[in-house]
């Protein structure tokens, strides 16, 4: 094994002792416990793994440890937490924008880098933006309506 | 429901995991039937229980039964200042009693939970961390992969560990017949070790596999199990001419987001297995049978896996976990699938031709209607065959012939006949299964089973036949259709839809119905599609009206519903598994794309709800008529007929030279 490599995740420094073209992925998960960023395809594809580094939404499966070194990591739980919820995982309970939910935080994630950049982003922007992010169950439209919410955009009543 | 024939907050009500070591055994959890059946049972044990605490409360207050009430497990009369909760008297009602049905479930007018929108619990925890059993870490864990053969039936010519148990982190290479597995203490060292093994491997190959862009020829020729579904024949109404048009669907995949997981811990005598099984009772007794170890000896616990829409490789992962355990005792061993397994591995829904004659008289009835299906039967569930279907146990040992699924009979769902026989009312009609006897690519249930592609082709028929009768297709439908709530979902959606019997299309937008009423028992479901014609075809909205009886909880039922149609859709446009002649080639989501978020229709759906009919499951029934509502669209909207699916440009151009 390598020397320690040190990981800055959600604002807290982490010293890290693994081959440094681990995915990080698996050290968010496996290292720090911080499971909320999902295994998907492994290969940069469905987005269920999405984190935030330096604020760009970058898909943590295809990144090596080495290469995250000196740069600011946030992952869905360093985005709000079950006491202080951050606007966008409160509008996902208030529009129950979940069927199995594995997919929901690297959704969340990348609407966050999203409304980060661009605060008004037009509905089609926000699909756009969402399309290198896949949902089996079909809650797309869920997902868009709580992201709408946020953004206080969504034009209303359609979902009564 | 449980509160609601509690008479408790829904706040008290916690939902937990299935175990077979304290749950009932339910069977399985698929078929729609978690609230229609389930449901049922819950409200029964419910109203039992708090008749056992109200006999108690009766006998301290001295007061009839009749005259306690309950409110939120306070037990109370208005004829007297007693009062007394379930909590007080909790060690004076034995619960440890037979489920008698000596108390009967709350009249619906009474309800106070049931019919209203109640937030699920599970969100939060969610989309906040921790929530599947691919979360769970279990003390001195160690990971674990398969090194998958590359095609169904290759078998292991050579194998070289040595390499490997030289890697970083490995603790033991597993092999047995053509099953490799590796255990290793980091999960990326498990990974990449199956890697290496892969790549030292040499396997032998052969080319079984049918002709990817000819399965309907291929589906004709096998040999099959024919059976007779229905055979109807009044008076011959006259020669009308008959037309004859066949539809296919392809093999596809289940697909799930989160790849299949298991843990596994071999201690004590004793096999503990986590699982995302949909039957883990099924999977207890497939587990013992396969490792020759006592049903006792194994103990299955349910945990959240993602969405699976059927059988998927949930039941087969465990016993990946379970052989690597046996080999590290004391040591628990999660494996959880790549991509590329879950593509490669996991049983498809099968691929199925439907052909249909039929023809018309000249007031606009049905007079003849004739059906064949082909196709493999559809469930290959633990403990539905005849012997252990789970995958490692085709290729440890010598390895064993795969076996063949099965159909429930229909009057249980069925399978590969599910809603075969149309809802509508015609004079001749007969339907014939052709169940096929091969399976050179495994198979098992995918959510609705036959019904999509029988609902598809009945509902693109019914609208050819309609075209025939130069009737709008609701109104011919309706001339077909004696029951009320069918009748009235075909109402209904066609108000929501703004309905225009004479609209004409310019070439580039199209509307199309379609209806079913699942298994022809269950839910009813009647949808309108609008879709665009651009460079691809898009679905721009689908309309549903859903009877589904009693509606329990508005927002789940919607859920559901809009998650159905999304899904059916990606199904219906761009879902095809592929392969050469020797392997699965879709491999990832590049190889076997699905409806992206720019691609998803906006989706409205209208409840029809009855307080006095039971409540009926909704998670399937909406499939079958979204892909013939599409396809009678497009028809609408091009004039073209689509019966070969997915609508793929490929299968449109052929569907316009035709």
């Amino acid at each position: 094994m390598t020397d320690p490599i040190g990981l800055r995740v959600n604002g807290v420094d982490y010293s890290i002792a693994a081959d440094p073209n681990t995915p990080l992925l698996y050290i968010l998960r496996n290292d720090l416990q911080l499971f909320g960023t999902r295994f998907g395809c492994g290969l940069g594809l469905c987005g269920a793994c999405s984190v935030l580094i330096n604020g760009q939404k970058i898909h943590s499966c295809d990144v090596p440890l080495w290469d995250c070194v000196g740069k600011e990591i946030v992952t869905i739980e360093g985005i709000g937490t079950p006491d202080n919820l951050h606007a966008l995982q409160q509008a996902f309970v208030d529009e129950q924008a979940a069927q199995c939910g594995y997919c929901a935080n690297g959704i969340l994630v990348t609407a966050k880098a999203l409304l980060d950049k661009n605060p008004t982003p037009s509905e089609s922007e926000i699909r756009e933006a969402l399309d290198r992010n896949l949902c089996r169950c079909g809650t797309h439209n869920r997902f868009i309506r709580a992201i709408q919410k946020v953004i206080g955009m969504n034009e209303g009543g359609k979902n009564a | 429901m449980a509160a609601e024939e509690l008479d408790v907050a829904y706040s008290r009500i916690d939902v937990l995991p299935v175990d077979t070591t304290i749950s009932p055994n339910e069977a399985s959890t698929s078929g729609s039937r978690s609230i229609q059946e389930g449901g049922e049972s819950m409200r029964y044990a419910c109203a039992e229980i708090r008749h056992l605490f109200l006999e108690v409360a009766a006998v301290k207050f001295n007061l009839p039964i009749s005259a306690l009430q309950v409110r939120d497990g306070l037990i109370y009369s208005n004829n007297s200042q007693s009062e007394i909760s379930y909590w007080d008297i909790l060690d004076e009602v034995n619960l440890d009693v037979v489920a008698s049905g000596r108390a009967s479930p709350k009249s619906p007018l009474k309800y106070e939970l049931v019919g209203y929108s109640l937030p699920r619990k599970d969100i939060l925890k969610k989309i906040t961390g921790a929530a599947f059993l691919h979360d769970i870490t279990l003390p001195g864990m160690l990971h674990g992969r398969i090194a998958r053969p590359p095609s169904f039936h290759a078998t292991l010519i050579s194998f070289e560990d040595t390499e490997i148990l030289a890697m970083p982190g490995i603790k033991k290479v597993i092999r047995d017949g053509s099953f490799i597995g590796v255990v290793a203490e980091r999960e990326e060292q498990a990974i990449k070790a199956m890697l290496a093994i892969q790549r030292h491997c040499k396997w032998s190959e052969s080319a079984l596999l049918p002709d990817v862009n000819d399965i309907e020829q291929f589906l004709y020729a096998q040999k099959s199990e024919d059976e007779i579904l229905k055979d109807v024949i009044a008076d011959s109404s006259g020669p009308d001419p008959v037309i004859t048009s066949t539809f296919t669907r392809p093999y596809l995949a289940h697909a799930s987001i989160g790849p299949s997981c298991a843990l596994a811990w071999w201690h004590d005598g004793c096999l503990e297995v986590w699982s995302h099984s949909q039957s883990i009772y099924a999977l207890r007794d497939e587990l013992a049978k396969i490792l020759r170890l006592d049903c006792e000896q194994v103990i299955v616990r349910h945990a959240e896996g993602a969405g699976c829409y059927g059988h998927n490789g949930a039941d087969d992962v465990a016993l990946d976990a379970a052989l690597l355990a046996l080999e590290l005792a004391g040591a628990p061993v999660r494996v959880q699938w790549m991509r590329e397994d879950e593509f490669a591995w996991e049983p498809f829904g099968p691929a199925m031709a439907v052909k249909l004659c039929g023809s018309v008289d000249s007031s606009g009835q049905i007079t003849q209607w004739h059906e064949e299906i082909w196709g493999n039967r559809h469930i290959g569930r633990p403990g539905r065959q005849s012997k252990p279907g789970l995958l490692a146990a085709w290729h440890t040992g010598n390895g064993m012939e795969a076996p063949l699924p099965v159909d429930m009979p229909i009057a249980m769902g069925g399978g590969s006949q599910r809603n075969a026989i149309p809802y509508y009312e015609f004079p001749n009609c007969k339907v014939l299964n052709h169940a096929i006897q091969s399976m050179p690519i495994r198979t098992s249930a995918l959510r609705a089973l036959g019904a999509y592609i029988n609902i598809f082709a009945i509902e693109s028929f019914m609208d050819e036949l309609a075209s025939l009768a130069q009737l709008d297709p609701i109104e011919f439908r309706l001339r077909h259709l004696k029951d009320e709530r069918a009748i009235a979902v075909l109402k209904t959606v066609s108000a929501q839809a703004d309905w225009k019997p004479d609209f004409k299309s310019d070439g580039t937008r199209g509307y199309g119905v379609a209806f079913a009423r699942y298994k022809n028992v269950g839910n009813y479901a009647a949808v309108i599609a609008e879709v665009s014609i651009e460079e691809n075809i898009k679905v721009k909205n689908v309309f549903a009206a859903i009877d589904c009886g009693l509606v329990i909880n508005p927002d789940g039922v919607r859920n559901q519903i809009e998650g159905g149609i999304v899904q059916a859709t990606s199904w219906t446009l761009k879902e095809q598994l592929q392969f050469d002649r020797t392997r699965i080639t879709s491999r990832n989501w590049e190889e076997y794309p699905i409806l992206t978020f720019s691609e998803v229709p906006n989706v409205e759906i209208e409840l029809i709800n009855h307080l006095d009919e039971p409540p009926l499951g909704v998670g399937e029934g909406v499939t079958g008529p979204v892909a013939a509502a599409i396809a009678n669209a497009v028809s609408n909207a091009m004039g073209v007929r689509i019966r070969h699916l997915p609508m793929t440009q490929e299968n449109i151009i052929l569907a316009m030279d035709g």
